[in-house]
């Protein structure tokens, strides 16, 4: 297994709505320069606007980390989305279709891990949560 | 203050996105859209995405909300124009959009609305056509 470097790393912070057409737009320019497709880029950016969504409902705003990385010949986006909210309690049930604690659709965390090569989330009640997603370019 | 605006056309209300929503936008846009229809007795809903690059499942909610409250109202609704690159992640995300009428541009999501509405399309009492719509 080839080890993930980061080449670029940049953190913007999302407290209100808007930030989410700023960080979305971001997320674009990103995939752009490393010439991700625009199939991979729209998976990517909608898998974002999910995750950054349940950040702002859920975890009451946070910060996004937006890295580039390599891994031999490969290129990608990483996301990392780190909020300080209430965290989840079941994350296995929150990865189901469906389930919501709010009044969506519950495709939010499933549909971002179905769109994204790599997935990771990591919540303890309390103390929030951090999602990490990975799309490579050709991925 | 952002807003889409609402078009009359006869019996038909378009929309086309022209600007990334955000919630706020997506929400007002809802409300704005189901109140013209009561307003103007419209009998279909012409949505216009192709400018859109992102729908999200909170967006394609905003859609299929749009689609059932239009119904209710005697009005059908029609999104058109949709990149395939959305239409792609749509059906991974999950979201299949149910119960919305697609077409593939303006003027086939016109034909199918016109096809929709059928015979019962003359009748439209002829109003003042004020275009855009602001509350």
């Amino acid at each position: 297994m080839m080890m993930i470097l980061s080449l670029s790393k940049d953190n913007i912070q999302v407290q209100k709505e808007q930030d989410v057409v700023l960080l979305r737009n971001r997320v674009r320019e990103v995939a752009v320069k490393i010439k991700m497709g625009l199939v991979n880029q729209t998976k990517l950016i909608t898998a974002a606007s999910e995750l950054l969504r349940n950040m702002l409902r859920y975890g009451g705003g946070g910060e996004c980390l937006i890295e580039v990385v390599t891994r031999g010949r490969d290129n990608g986006v990483r996301l990392t989305f780190k909020d300080q909210g209430p965290g989840i309690s079941d994350i296995a049930a929150a990865m189901k279709d469906g389930f919501s604690t709010g009044k969506s659709l519950g495709l939010g965390l499933p549909g971002a891990k179905r769109l994204s090569n790599e997935f990771d989330i990591k919540s303890k009640p309390g103390e929030g949560t951090v999602v990490m997603i990975l799309k490579w370019a050709n991925g | 203050m952002d807003k889409i605006p609402i078009l009359r056309m006869g019996n038909f209300l378009l929309v086309t996105i022209q600007v990334d929503l955000y919630d706020r936008l997506a929400l007002d846009l809802e409300a704005d859209l189901v109140q013209m229809v009561n307003k103007t007795s419209s009998r279909g809903v012409l949505i216009d995405i192709s400018a859109v690059s992102i729908v999200d499942s909170f967006m394609g909610r905003i859609i299929g909300n749009i689609a059932s409250m239009s119904k209710i109202l005697d009005a059908e609704t029609v999104v058109v124009g949709m990149q395939p690159a959305v239409a792609i992640t749509l059906i991974e995300l999950g979201l299949p959009l149910k119960g919305v009428h697609t077409a593939l541009n303006v003027e086939r999501g016109m034909n199918l609305l016109k096809s929709m509405i059928g015979s019962d399309i003359q009748d439209g009492e002829e109003t003042d056509d004020d275009d855009t719509f602001a509350e």
